[in-house]
């Protein structure tokens, strides 16, 4: 079990910001959120997006450990 | 002193005095403050409110992870970061930083190069809304270029 945190422009395509997922690993994750939404999956994957592990940015692929907390990071405004 | 937190993300709105009255209480070695505070633009009624986004617990340990960065640079003694989240109406504070040093420029330079950085690549998600509707901003290339003048 994952929690999938989602913000910026992601939260307001997907219209959730914050939901357990059953994953043991990134790719699956993205699995099972493609199979539910495909563009959103697109999205997640699309240019900028940057995905952080337990509040670490990680590329590629990654194992998650059960309660592990992964967030979709659009490209960052600044304040 | 050092027991006052040194960088605050809050949904409520502050008053920029009260915190500088605050930073530069007690001191005895640090010869100059340099503060800067950044305002919510009406952009002539085209942004009626502005919304900014974080990320708990990521959000504020990269700007302590900057922060820290800009003490180590300039040398400061210390500083103090305070930034909204959440809805902005116009004329509100949006952020206040304070840089604590042994002279001025030290402390004007470390409060410039924050606020460049936190302008352009902290970790906030920045919607505007306004006349005609929402929209997600991104950093401006102006943001960008002054943020390169550190690089």
């Amino acid at each position: 079990m994952a929690r999938v945190l989602l913000f910026g422009r992601l939260a307001d395509q997907a219209g959730w910001r914050d939901r357990v997922v059953e994953a043991v690993s990134l790719a699956s994750l993205r699995d099972v959120l493609a199979a539910a939404d495909p563009s959103l999956a697109e999205a997640l994957s699309g240019p900028g997006v940057q995905v952080a592990v337990d509040k670490a940015i990680v590329r590629g692929e990654a194992p998650l450990a059960a309660g592990s907390e992964v967030a979709f990071l659009p490209p960052m405004s600044g304040g | 002193m050092t027991t006052l937190p040194s960088i605050t993300l809050t949904a409520q709105a502050f008053e920029p005095g009260a915190l500088l009255t605050t930073f530069c209480a007690g001191r005895d070695e640090t010869g100059a403050v340099a503060s800067f505070v950044g305002l919510a633009r009406a952009e002539r009624g085209q942004a009626r409110v502005l919304e900014l986004e974080a990320y708990p617990g990521f959000t504020d340990a990269a700007i302590a992870d900057f922060a820290e960065q800009a003490k180590a640079r300039f040398g400061l003694h210390d500083y103090r970061i305070v930034h909204r989240v959440g809805q902005i109406a116009p004329g509100e504070a949006i952020v206040f930083v304070a840089t604590a040093a042994a002279h001025r420029r030290a402390a004007f330079e470390a409060c410039d190069f924050l606020m460049d950085w936190l302008k352009s690549r902290a970790p906030f998600w920045k919607k505007e809304h306004g006349p005609d509707g929402e929209r997600w901003i991104e950093p401006t290339a102006r943001d960008r270029t002054d943020a390169e003048r550190w690089d």
